[in-house]
């Protein structure tokens, strides 16, 4: 099988934005094509990652709104959701489209609008994906990061202020991503008088409501030689679930969908977590910086803590982890959040991530949707 | 009305039940969870709530031991006053949350249910 190139991606300025979806897509789709110089008409296939565009904006189609305001007609199109992995499984939908040959030149544009919404009802659309038995109880995905962080931190004896740690060193990284929500630094102080949300949780341990689109462009490697000497390949990608109802784990603290599609990614890209040079995780809550890390073996169970207050996962540490600030500072719009993982680690094994660059030729995103309900693990490397 | 949890062929239990057990195992018989009491597991206030939710909604995962078999459950609880290991029972409330004030359909589930208060 021909390994699937990335040779454009484009990253929309994320956070509080006038344009509705269509026209964020349209954002980071024409950027893409920008970036990877190649024409509308050349995309075989377009996916679109999205989770909510129905309910939140009325709008629904998007994936044919798009090819149209693209110029792509006639490309074959496909809306991909899987909650906040939206992102992470289009990539994986881009990634099969190219490597069963369907597709020389597929486009993969994530985009969500939120932000028009009252935090309530942002907050309701996303929970909207929990089990009958949870929404009826008023369980959000805030709550549940609550709950877990709580038995983490009483099971692990990991101090309140490592959670902390997480939020300050993402900040820190956004700092220097010119499109992330936020561009400031936090620090530990504030982040841990901040108002709770889900006790033991505070407001600074949670990402924002964001608007926001990334594109990525995929083809064929032999494909890619066509239009440049530089690109990234997707070396391993897996995808995998865990229960809807959450509770039924059998420990809270491991996230099945991590573990199982690090595992498959791992394999296929014949690579170990020590390979790993830089990371973009879903931290949509701090905790689940955490329990990823953990999950990919990053870290043993229980330990990871330990790490960050070592300062292993710093931009200057042994292992880089969301250097783009994550979702925390970077913003997290459902949709988008995932491939905007993946720009930033093409533009990371590309040497285009200007102050924010590490010396990286092995990176890895994984993307969390639900509580851990799906997860995409995918790892890229430098073409050598 | 009953917490109603499946036992399957397997032994194990679950809240809910599912069509479909571990390793594939049928269903077998229900099991009423409210004569039982439990322990917390975890707990958290939350107050950022939805449309519709109490404000604010202190939650747990408690879990049951019904005759050596473990089965967790999540839910309200009726006071803030909780820690890790107490024992809780559950008590009926007849709306857990206001229907049709968020964004799911209200003919599309039940929203009766159980809180946990502190024995």
């Amino acid at each position: 099988m021909e390994r699937v190139a990335i040779i454009g991606a484009s990253m929309s300025q994320f956070g509080q934005r006038d344009e509705w979806i269509r026209e964020l897509l349209a954002e980071a789709g024409s950027a893409c094509l920008e970036d990877a110089a190649v024409d509308p008409s050349d995309i075989d296939h377009l996916y679109v990652s999205n989770m909510a565009s129905g309910e939140f904006e009325g709008q629904t189609g998007v994936v044919n709104a798009l090819v149209h305001d693209l110029g792509a007609v006639p490309a074959y199109t496909e809306r991909v959701d899987q909650t906040s992995s939206s992102g992470g499984a289009g990539i994986y939908a881009a990634w099969r489209s190219v490597a069963s040959g369907a597709s020389d030149m597929t486009l993969l544009v994530g985009g969500e609008k939120m932000t028009h919404r009252t935090t309530a009802e942002a907050t309701d659309v996303i929970a909207s994906l929990t089990h009958p038995c949870e929404y009826k109880h008023g369980v959000t995905l805030p709550s549940f990061a609550g709950l877990t962080a709580r038995h983490y931190l009483e099971r692990f004896d990991a101090p309140r202020e490592s959670l902390g740690k997480v939020a300050a060193k993402n900040h820190k990284n956004g700092v220097d991503n010119p499109n992330a929500q936020f561009q400031k630094e936090v620090d530990l102080e504030t982040i841990l008088e901040s108002p709770i949300v889900a006790d033991p949780l505070r407001l600074y341990d949670f990402c924002p409501i964001t608007d926001g689109s990334a594109a990525l462009m995929l083809c064929p490697e032999s494909v890619a030689a066509e239009y440049t000497d530089e690109y990234v390949v997707i070396s391993g990608i897996d995808g995998a679930t865990d229960t809807h109802v959450v509770h039924e784990r059998p420990d809270p603290t491991i996230m099945g969908g991590v573990v199982e599609s690090g595992d498959g990614a791992f394999e296929m890209a014949d690579r170990e977590p020590d390979d790993i040079d830089v990371a973009e995780l879903h931290d949509m809550f701090t905790i689940l910086e955490f329990l990823q890390m953990e999950g990919l073996g990053f870290a043993e169970q229980g330990e990871a803590w330990k790490l960050v207050e070592e300062g292993y996962t710093d931009r200057d540490g042994e292992l880089p982890i969301n250097t783009s600030g994550g979702l925390k500072s970077k913003g997290h719009p459902l949709g988008a959040s995932g491939v905007a993982q993946g720009v930033e680690i093409y533009e990371q094994l590309m040497g285009e991530a200007g102050p924010r660059q590490v010396d990286a030729d092995v990176g890895l995103c994984c993307n969390v949707g639900g509580f851990g309900n799906c997860v995409i693990t995918t790892i890229m490397e430098a073409a050598a | 009305m009953t917490m109603e949890a499946y036992r399957y062929e397997d032994g194990s239990i679950s809240y809910p039940g599912h069509p479909v057990g571990p390793d594939g195992s049928e269903p077998v018989e229900t099991i009423d969870l409210s004569e039982y009491t439990a322990e917390v597991i975890t707990w958290t206030t939350s107050t950022a709530t939805p449309p519709g939710v109490r404000e604010p909604n202190t939650l747990a995962i408690v879990e049951f031991d019904v005759d050596g078999e473990p089965v967790r459950a999540i839910g309200q609880a009726t006071s803030d006053d909780l820690e890790t290991g107490d024992e809780v029972e559950p008590i009926y409330v007849n709306e857990l949350r206001e229907p049709g004030a968020g964004i799911r359909e209200p003919e599309s589930q039940a929203w009766d249910g159980y809180r946990f208060e502190p024995v």
